[in-house]
């Protein structure tokens, strides 16, 4: 078999171009498979990883303040607390205030992810939930006592809005009562959590236990916020492992194709069938094997700055892929490269000899003739009428060149779409578009609107209270959310019906509707504080929470809150906010600013998005370089023709390109088309999957100027795959390409 | 005295092993005249036409062709030059399965560029006067041997160059077509075209050449 080594060594170092693409195409799968793929992982497990990570309470107990925790409790492996909880009065939503003297512990060990834990009676740390404010903020109480913001922190079981140190607890007011936070040996089910809550209980005097929150409603919740986002990711983990596989498959299948003159010199001279398959499988995999190292370690790099994102994102903190990942993907991608080549080899092995040597030798019948005729009579130069018939008369490269651009043109159109939506998904989602936002100590802040409109700078307010409610039958309380003015420019669309306009009319999302049977037309009996309103839905909302919408006017008693502002283009919104506050001084108002973070998702989905956008180019650049490199080849001793004839470099490459030019542009009119096409079949899937329906201004997202750009995609693939094997064909010595026959 | 078309000097040719496929030959053709290149087989005939046809550079010497020195020619100018001076025929015609016929012959006047229509006429008048104009829209494959040599030397004749060129021109044919390919030869000499030949055809050789140099290992001499 060492005749056998010799064939495969030569096969490797002759056929250069064919042994580097493969291992670049490989490199460049293998790293959109670890990046997909690590994605994949982390959105998954991020809640757990997390809660692990900080030892999260699977219990946290509310005792009533003059109870004492029980010293030992059966089941339990770690307590801590008690801590004291305070019922502050401060702005906007109560907050769960915990006096803790240290973030560690056995229990619920809080990361700080800014400044350092509070010490001093007057600072606090704020979590990193609803409630966010920045290191060195004040916060006044309204009982006088101003607290500075020292850190901010992230309690995976969420056990505390903000923090204070013990110290704080006198100044601060009544003690509500105290919390106890508790791990057990077994919690993974509701029922384990069920019976540590009732030994606990059975450990004190009745009544000393006013409440517990079991870790797995926790997790629900979070997991649930995550989920609206992890189909997305799936999907462009998906669209980079596929597109892989896809261009793995063809340059392989291409290159053994290319073989088969050679298969049948080899069969002609002795060589098994079999051993012509092992020739050609380790031809391609020791190329691929390089290349998937590369790519390996490529991947995890590049997945270290998004993965960054996703922790944020998420809240978990474990910032590498795994390695068994990074294996799978790597080991996958060899699979597939050796099942093509065995395939392909096989097909080629099969071939009879006299039938192989003929294929290579007169490249089959000439086709399409009539292309060659009908481009002569172009305007054209005679290189470029020559290039432009090139395609016609290989039908099956031609189909190969043009699989590879459209793909790579499809993959490009879906994912800048993918990304799109998710972004105004996102913006629909969170509805904070506001420039400026006014609060109030506590409740109403109706009497703003005059002040607000006479500032200098205000394009549009809307006035919003939120109230708790109950739906008859519904046991879980939802959120009923008033406005007074115009709230359509927040960020709310519209996924079917209108917008409501006259009192006792309301709009809710999916969730609400879901869950309370409702539809659109139907009205439905709420009770908020124990008074029942009348709301008739009018319309569905693209919202997540479950929440209605509807004017002040028609629930008088949930007045206006606060107010969310948007300024004129060029209005600096700290400036507009300093001088809001003064406007308000009488009424105990102040208007913050809004909105300067960047949002952790839009980054992971910018940063993925053009990383597999590059990469996906490249791919099919390669694609594009691969087949033409095979069609030079075969057509080297014509080349040297032409040159004898007198053609010049410059010619040469223009007759190259315009041979893949019509390719480019015909890849775009098919892949961009199926790429939208994509879009609108799998956005509308995920996001039904999260239970959300989508409307049309979410999924709309590619205007004129992104098609013209995305148009480009499928000429810029032909270009880049065609410019360095034009540079070949012109610098091929004349003389060496006439005497191969 | 009018100038030699072709005059080479002290030219050396070496490949990477071996002794020089050409060695130190120097050579001068006259306007008008036809020169038959004879000699064995390995004995560097087709190097030498290479040179002179700039589709390969000497390692030592000069080659000036038709007042060029084509020896220091880069791609372009060398494309370009073939262009204008040198009409090429070779053994195994090389002619683009492709392309028809007439496309074939027109192409080096396409890729010169210049008027269409001039070249379409200059072209037809030249497959008409070597016989093969019915097969103008034909396709190469579909054509006799000697056919297919005729229209290779329409196609080297197109751009009305100084210098022809033949590599062993009825190297792949029958007596009868290489009898033709004798006549046509025969008849462009006659007409004051200036040929090179390659060949071990003694009665091609005898039949147009008004000269002759036997190559024998790299090394050339004046024969007759
Ligand atoms: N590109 C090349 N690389 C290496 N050696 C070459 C190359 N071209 C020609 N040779 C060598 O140079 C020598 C002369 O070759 P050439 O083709 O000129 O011979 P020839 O006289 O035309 O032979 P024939 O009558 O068989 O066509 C030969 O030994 C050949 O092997
Ligand atoms: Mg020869």
């Amino acid at each position: 078999m060492s005749g056998l080594r010799q064939v495969i060594r030569s096969g490797v170092r002759r056929r250069r171009v064919q042994t580097v693409v493969i291992g670049l195409v490989a490199a460049a799968a293998v790293t959109a498979s670890v990046l997909g793929a690590g994605l994949l992982v982390a959105s998954r497990a991020p809640f757990d990883n997390s809660f692990a990570a900080q030892h999260g309470a699977h219990l946290t107990v509310q005792l009533a303040p003059d109870a004492k925790p029980p010293a030992d409790v059966p089941g339990v492996v770690a307590a801590s607390g008690p801590y004291a909880v305070l019922d502050v009065p401060l702005q906007g939503p109560p907050l769960t205030l915990v006096a803790r003297a240290d973030p560690g512990g056995d229990v619920d060990r809080v990361e700080v992810t800014d400044g350092r834990w509070a010490t001093a009676p007057n600072e606090i740390v704020v979590g990193d939930g609803s409630f966010r404010l920045p290191v060195g903020e004040h916060l006044t109480t309204e009982n006088g006592v101003t607290l500075t913001v020292v850190g901010t922190a992230r309690s995976v079981s969420q056990t505390a809005t903000a923090w204070v140190a013990p110290s704080a607890v006198e100044s601060l007011g009544t003690i509500q009562g105290y919390q106890m936070l508790y791990r057990f040996g077994a919690a993974s089910t509701a029922a384990d959590v069920e019976a540590g809550r009732a030994a606990v209980e059975a450990a004190l005097p009745k009544g000393a236990v006013t409440g517990a929150r079991s870790w797995l409603d926790v997790r629900q919740q979070a997991v649930e916020e995550a989920a609206v986002f992890v189909p997305f990711l799936v999907a462009f983990a998906l669209l980079g492992i596929v597109m892989a596989v896809l261009v793995v498959g063809t340059v392989i299948a291409g290159a053994v194709a290319a073989g088969t003159r050679r298969i049948g010199i080899l069969k002609a001279l002795g060589c098994t069938p079999a051993g012509i398959v092992r020739a050609f499988v380790a031809q391609a995999l020791i190329p691929a094997s390089v290349g998937g190292v590369a790519g390996a370690v490529a991947g995890n790099l590049i997945a270290l700055p998004v993965l960054a994102e996703t922790e944020q994102l998420y809240g978990s903190s474990n910032a590498t892929i795994a390695w068994w990942v990074t294996l799978v993907a790597a080991g996958g991608v060899l699979v597939v490269v050796a099942a093509t080549a065995w395939a392909a080899a096989l097909r080629a092995g099969r071939l009879r000899t006299v039938d192989a040597i003929a294929v290579g030798r007169a490249a089959g019948p000439v086709r399409g003739r009539w292309a060659g005729r009908w481009a002569a009579r172009l305007p054209v130069s005679r290189p470029v009428a020559l290039g432009l018939a090139r395609p016609f008369a290989r039908p099956v490269r031609t189909t190969a060149i043009l699989l590879a651009v459209a793909t790579g043109a499809t993959a490009v159109t879906f994912a800048t779409g993918l990304a799109a939506s998710l972004v105004r998904i996102q913006a629909a989602v969170e509805q904070d578009n506001a420039d400026v936002i006014v609060m109030g100590m506590r409740g109403d802040a109706a009497g703003a609107l005059p002040a607000i409109t006479a500032q200098a700078g205000t394009r549009a307010a809307y006035g919003m209270g939120q109230a708790p409610a109950i739906v008859s039958g519904n046991t879980d309380p939802f959120s009923v959310t008033t406005i007074t003015g115009d709230a359509t420019w927040d960020g709310f669309e519209m996924v079917s019906g209108r917008w409501f306009t006259a009192t006792g009319e309301a709009v809710a999302g999916a969730p609400f509707l879901n869950a309370t049977g409702t539809r659109i037309g139907d009205t439905v009996q709420i009770k908020i504080q124990d008074q029942p309103v009348r709301l008739r839905i009018v319309g569905e909302v693209f919202e997540t929470n479950g929440g209605v919408f509807t004017s002040t006017s028609t629930i008088p008693d949930v007045p206006v809150g606060e107010w969310h502002i948007a300024l004129t283009d060029g209005t600096d919104k700290n400036a507009y906010a300093q001088s809001l506050t003064t406007a308000l001084a009488g009424q105990n108002l102040t208007a913050q600013p809004n909105g300067a973070e960047i949002d952790p998702l839009l980054a992971v989905v910018q940063g993925l998005t053009l990383t597999l956008t590059l990469l996906l180019l490249a791919v099919a650049a390669l694609g594009v370089l691969n087949m033409l490199v095979l069609d030079l080849r075969d057509r080297v001793h014509d080349l040297g023709v032409h040159k004898a004839l007198g053609m010049t470099p410059r010619q040469t490459i223009a007759m190259v390109i315009a041979s893949v030019a019509g390719l480019g542009v015909l890849g775009s009119l098919l892949g961009v088309p199926l790429g939208i096409a994509m879009q609108r079949l799998v956005v509308p899937a995920m996001a039904a999957s999260g239970g959300l329906h989508l409307p049309e201004s979410l999924l709309d997202v590619y205007g004129p100027v992104l098609l013209g750009g995305l148009a480009l995609g499928g000429p810029v693939i032909a270009l880049l795959g065609a410019l360095l094997p034009a540079g070949w064909a012109a610098r091929t010595r004349t003389a060496v390409a006439l005497r191969t026959e | 005295m009018t100038d030699p078309v072709i005059d080479l000097r002290g030219v050396t040719r070496r490949y990477d092993e071996g002794p020089p496929a050409l060695h130190d030959v120097s050579l001068t053709v006259k306007p008008g005249e036809c020169v038959a290149v004879l000699g064995p087989s390995g004995s560097g005939k087709s190097t030498l036409l290479n040179l002179i046809a700039g589709l390969d550079r000497p390692d030592e010497g000069t080659v000036t062709v038709a007042g060029t020195r084509v020896d220091t020619l880069g791609e372009a100018a060398s494309a370009r030059y073939r262009r204008a001076h040198i009409g090429l025929v070779f053994q195994f015609f090389n002619l683009l399965d492709d392309l028809t016929v007439l496309d074939n012959v027109l192409l080096p006047a396409q890729l010169a560029g210049g008027s269409r229509k001039a070249a379409r006429d200059h072209a037809a008048g030249l497959l008409s006067s070597l016989g093969i104009a019915r097969h103008a829209d034909a396709y190469p494959g579909r054509l006799s041997g000697g056919e297919r040599q005729r229209v290779a030397v329409a196609r080297a004749l197109v751009n009305r160059p100084a210098l022809l060129l033949a590599d062993e021109p009825t190297g792949a044919l029958d007596t009868a077509s290489g009898e033709d390919v004798r006549h046509l030869l025969n008849g462009l000499h006659d007409s004051g075209q200036t040929i090179v030949l390659v060949t071990h055809d003694l009665r091609l050789a005898e039949a147009c050449a008004t000269r002759t140099i036997g190559m024998r290992d790299g090394h050339a001499e004046e024969e007759r």
